[in-house]
């Protein structure tokens, strides 16, 4: 079994990771009953035999849980969430050697985050994440966490992209951005986002962008389901996407709901890496199926259920509607609609009670209504873990490389615009060393060429192209 | 004689391991000894308190697939694998079959060579080797192929078999055809015979003949397992009157008459619910009168099969000019194969007929048959043709052409690069696999 690391960088990658390790020791206490350390819980987890006073190197391989630490590396360049973390209920899965901290934070400048700290916790980081390397027998993947607005996500964040990516060429490396909403209150997060956007394109394997004001919608959708008294019968709140219950944290906190859903995310996506299933889909599958041409990595994905919860009894039906909400614009982690837009791939992860059958018809039944392009008909990569998350019997995360990312990345670069046509705020960047005017430029046409790439082929779409013809021999 | 199973990938295991279940619950519930020794000789060896123990190889580059496959058999109570008969390392070839094919073969070839050699030493005489994998996937796939070359110089002499299941035309990955076309053309060179499965086949079985509401992947293997069982379980032979020694020798020499065409699909009559069993009677005639008309209108079950096709190679339309029986399934060779009660008394001339034939072989090495009074899986009479025909045609042509408009765009094609395949190697693979579908198609 492999091993992945999750690096969570500034306050947004910090508090999302927390709610991971939260709900990920809650799945894996739902399934692991006897507290033997397995291999399912060795993904995430280190065995650690606490009473030997040695760092934490000795650790256990098999047998009981003794003390289980979080396979992760928390870099904030303020402190406040960081100590948070250590005073609350999950301070056991952290020790001090794998934070790294400042005071200052990074103002909601790119620029700092990545050159001045950047440069200055080069090497403290790179030899944290090389112990965490060391602490695994087969390093698979690097989950990195950050938001694109800030300065110490956006701009260390991929700082630490750039560096995993030349410490350790091997590992895939995940990326989850959450990206700003409209109504951001910091003002230069276009400059910051769009800043991120070329690291994002040029390192990453690939990247799962969540909207925060998707988030936001989610969770009032879900809370008013709630209240309002519709649909009351099918929720159970203490289940949903958005609920923390049955972690070790107790008291929510304010942006948890949320936070709660990126976890879920994280959570699905690893799980047939970490259970079994009859089609397993291991992560390195991810990319070789959903990233067609190497820039071209971001994946819009979907949750379901969301909004209702499945009994224990299913019927077909209700089995269906899971399928085809994935596919609405009201399930996506995106300001997004995949339907109208076109289809590079889609892979299904299916976890829980569901058949190969399941699956199949339910393919079939929307394939005439999803616009796939021209040379991937049939561009569909399933998965199948047998275990369902906690307190469902089936769920299903749908990943999609598909055109509808392009009206988000234009939306930043008309946000970008505005602000760089008046040059507000630039001297706050150029006076940093290391940053110089070309890195805006650049960055710029770095994704006025992926919009334009997904344009073209968007273009495409509804278009009949002939079969390209084939290759004639001698016969 | 004796047969070494070598497993690979996820499907290659779970299809492997059902395959020894219909085996070992097939000769054990035998009434004839002599069945049931020979099944156990060609399969299955004793192990250390004299249980039985397949004569396996697993592998598989992640660890939780053989751990579910091992653990099943040992729970089947009645065989297992050998307690060092499986490899497997951490981390899976991610659907790459460059992957597979240039990094996990060559990097493990030796102790997988080492885990056959165990094996075959343990054979009295080997008579050949069945490889199980998918043609999807990546370990399975890419790995698969390079074992087989491998396996190729090592046993130059013996017989291998490739059974290889094809995917669903939608929806396992998405760059199956792709990997499907570089094993396909790779294993073409290799191989003595390339026996074909086929998902959505197998599935329609399962919905339509065995009734099941929801079909899982193990159900799916169970009707592979048991076409495999049927096709290499012990079969008599009247000229020497013992149960014949030789099965995958004996069944290439039937089916593989020219190197160009060596790709065999397998159908088999009846295939019904356990339920439904018990309360059906066959009959010789019509059990082969069926089978002979899925042979000629290429269906996969006796349901549903078009009766107007003919076996009619050209027919002469009222202008004069020759054309093509439409829907016509040509063979170059079939194998048919009879168990249960009175096989004696069936008539199976239907099969001989030259029309079902390429005209340049004669019938009689066209035409092989097979059988056994011994009753297979609790089917008082079944039986199964093994045939290389037109049958996989358009299935190859329709891959073909999928994975050519892929590469027409270079979608993917980065992904093998980083493991050393290049944009040739892929024209190469398509090179081979038009040739295939030509020669297929001139029959």
């Amino acid at each position: 079994m492999t091993q992945s690391i999750v690096v969570q960088v500034g306050q947004c990658g910090n508090q999302v990771g927390c709610r991971f390790w939260d709900l990920a020791l809650r799945e894996h206490a739902h399934v692991n009953k006897k507290g033997i350390y397995d291999e399912a819980l060795s993904s995430f987890f280190r065995n650690i035999d606490t009473r030997k006073n040695d760092g934490g190197a000795s650790q256990i391989t098999g047998g009981k849980i003794s003390t289980l630490k979080a396979r992760a590396v928390l870099v904030d360049m303020e402190e406040g969430v960081v100590n948070e973390i250590l005073q609350g209920p999950l301070r056991e899965v952290f020790d001090s050697t794998q934070l790294i901290t400042d005071v200052s934070g990074s103002g909601n400048n790119w620029a700092v985050g990545h050159w001045t700290y950047g440069s200055a916790y080069r090497d403290q980081i790179v030899e944290q994440v090389r112990r965490a390397a060391e602490h695994c027998d087969c390093l698979q993947c690097f989950f990195l966490i950050h938001s694109m607005g800030g300065g110490t996500g956006s701009g260390l964040g991929t700082y630490v992209l750039k560096l995993l990516e030349e410490e350790f060429p091997e590992v895939y490396r995940i990326v989850t951005s959450v990206y700003p909403s409209a109504e951001d209150d910091v003002i230069t997060s276009p400059y910051n986002s769009i800043l991120a956007m070329r690291e994002l394109t040029e390192h990453a394997d690939c990247v799962l962008p969540v909207e925060n004001q998707s988030l936001v919608d989610i969770v009032n959708k879900i809370r008013h389901m709630a209240h309002s008294g519709k649909g009351v019968s099918a929720i159970k709140k203490d289940c949903t996407v958005i609920s923390s219950q049955g972690g070790v944290s107790g008291v929510e906190k304010p942006f948890d709901g949320m936070n709660n859903i990126v976890a879920n995310l994280l959570l699905n996506i690893t799980s047939s890496a970490r259970f079994e299933g009859s089609l397993n889909m291991d992560l390195n599958e991810i990319t070789m199926n959903l990233v067609p041409f190497p820039r071209l990595h971001y994946l819009v994905s979907s949750l379901t259920p969301l909004y209702t919860l499945a009994d224990v009894n299913i019927p077909t039906r209700r089995l269906d509607q899971m399928f085809s909400d994935a596919f609405s614009k009201e399930h996506q982690l995106m300001r997004a609609d995949p339907k109208h837009s076109l289809y590079l791939a889609c892979a299904l992860m299916v976890r829980g009670n569901v058949q190969v059958s399941d699956l199949r018809r339910n393919i079939e039944r929307l394939k005439p209504t999803l616009p796939f392009v021209s040379w991937n008909q049939e561009g569909w990569k399933t998965g199948m873990c047998s275990v369902p998350p906690v307190g469902h019997t089936h769920a299903l995360l749908a990943l999609a490389n598909n055109t509808c990312v392009r009206p988000t990345f234009m939306d930043l670069r008309e946000r970008f615009g505005k602000l760089y046509r008046k040059k507000a705020h630039l001297h706050h960047y150029l006076q940093v060393e290391g940053m110089e005017q070309a890195c805006f430029t650049e960055a710029l046409s770095s994704l006025s060429s992926l919009i334009e790439e997904y344009s073209q082929l968007d273009a495409t779409k509804g278009i009949c192209m002939p079969d390209t013809s084939r290759l004639s021999i001698a016969t | 004689m004796s047969v070494v199973t070598v497993q690979l990938g996820q499907c290659g295991n779970q299809v492997g391991q059902e395959f020894f279940n219909v085996l070992c619950n097939d000769s054990s519930n035998a009434k004839d000894k002599h069945y049931k020794d020979c099944s156990h000789e060609r399969f299955f060896r004793e192990g250390p308190s004299q249980d039985l123990r397949a004569r396996a190889v697993l592998i598989d580059m992640e660890p939780k697939v053989i751990s579910q496959t091992i653990a099943k058999a040992v729970k089947s109570d009645k065989w297992r694998y050998g307690e060092k008969s499986h490899f497997c390392q951490k981390q899976g070839s991610g659907n790459n079959w460059a992957n597979g094919f240039s990094v996990h073969g060559p990097k493990h070839e030796e102790v997988v060579q080492d885990l056959v050699r165990k094996e075959v030493e343990q054979c009295d005489r080997l008579t050949g080797i069945l490889t199980m994998m998918s043609l999807a996937g990546g370990t399975g796939s890419g790995m698969g192929t390079y074992i087989t070359q491998c396996l190729r110089d090592t046993y130059p002499h013996t017989s291998i078999l490739n059974h290889v299941t094809w995917p669903y035309n939608t929806g396992e990955v998405i760059v199956q055809n792709y990997n499907s076309i570089l094993t396909l053309s790779h294993l073409y060179q290799f191989s003595d015979a390339i026996l074909v499965h086929e998902n959505d086949a197998v599935h329609k079985i399962c919905a339509q003949l065995m009734n099941i509401k929801h079909i899982s992947f193990n159900d799916v293997n169970k009707v592979i397992a048991h076409h495999l069982g049927s096709t290499l379980q012990p079969v008599y032979s009247t000229s020497s009157s013992c149960y014949s020694r030789n099965p995958i020798g004996e069944f290439m020499s039937s089916l593989v008459n020219h190197p160009e065409y060596k790709l065999l699909s397998v159908r088999n009559i009846p295939q019904m619910s356990s339920t439904s069993l018990a309360y059906s009677v066959f009959h010789w005639p019509s059990l082969l009168k069926h089978l002979r008309q899925m042979l000629i209108a290429n269906a996969r079950m006796e349901e549903g099969i078009d009766w107007a096709v003919r076996a009619r190679s050209v027919s002469i339309s009222d202008k004069g000019r020759t054309t093509r029986e439409p829907g016509f399934n040509k063979s170059l060779a079939n194998l048919l194969i009879l168990r249960g009660k009175d096989v004696s008394g069936a008539e199976i001339g239907g099969f001989k007929d030259p029309a079902l034939y390429v005209p340049w072989l004669p019938v009689e090495s066209a035409f092989s048959s097979w059988s056994s009074s011994v009753p297979f899986s609790g089917y008082e009479k079944s039986a199964t043709l093994v045939s290389n025909s037109q049958s996989l045609l358009a299935p190859l042509n329709n891959m073909v052409g999928k994975a050519w408009n892929m590469f027409a765009s270079r979608a993917y094609i980065h992904q093998y690069m980083k493991f050393a395949i290049s944009e040739e190697d892929f024209l190469d693979s398509f090179t081979v696999l038009e040739q295939v579908i030509s020669s297929y198609s001139q029959l």
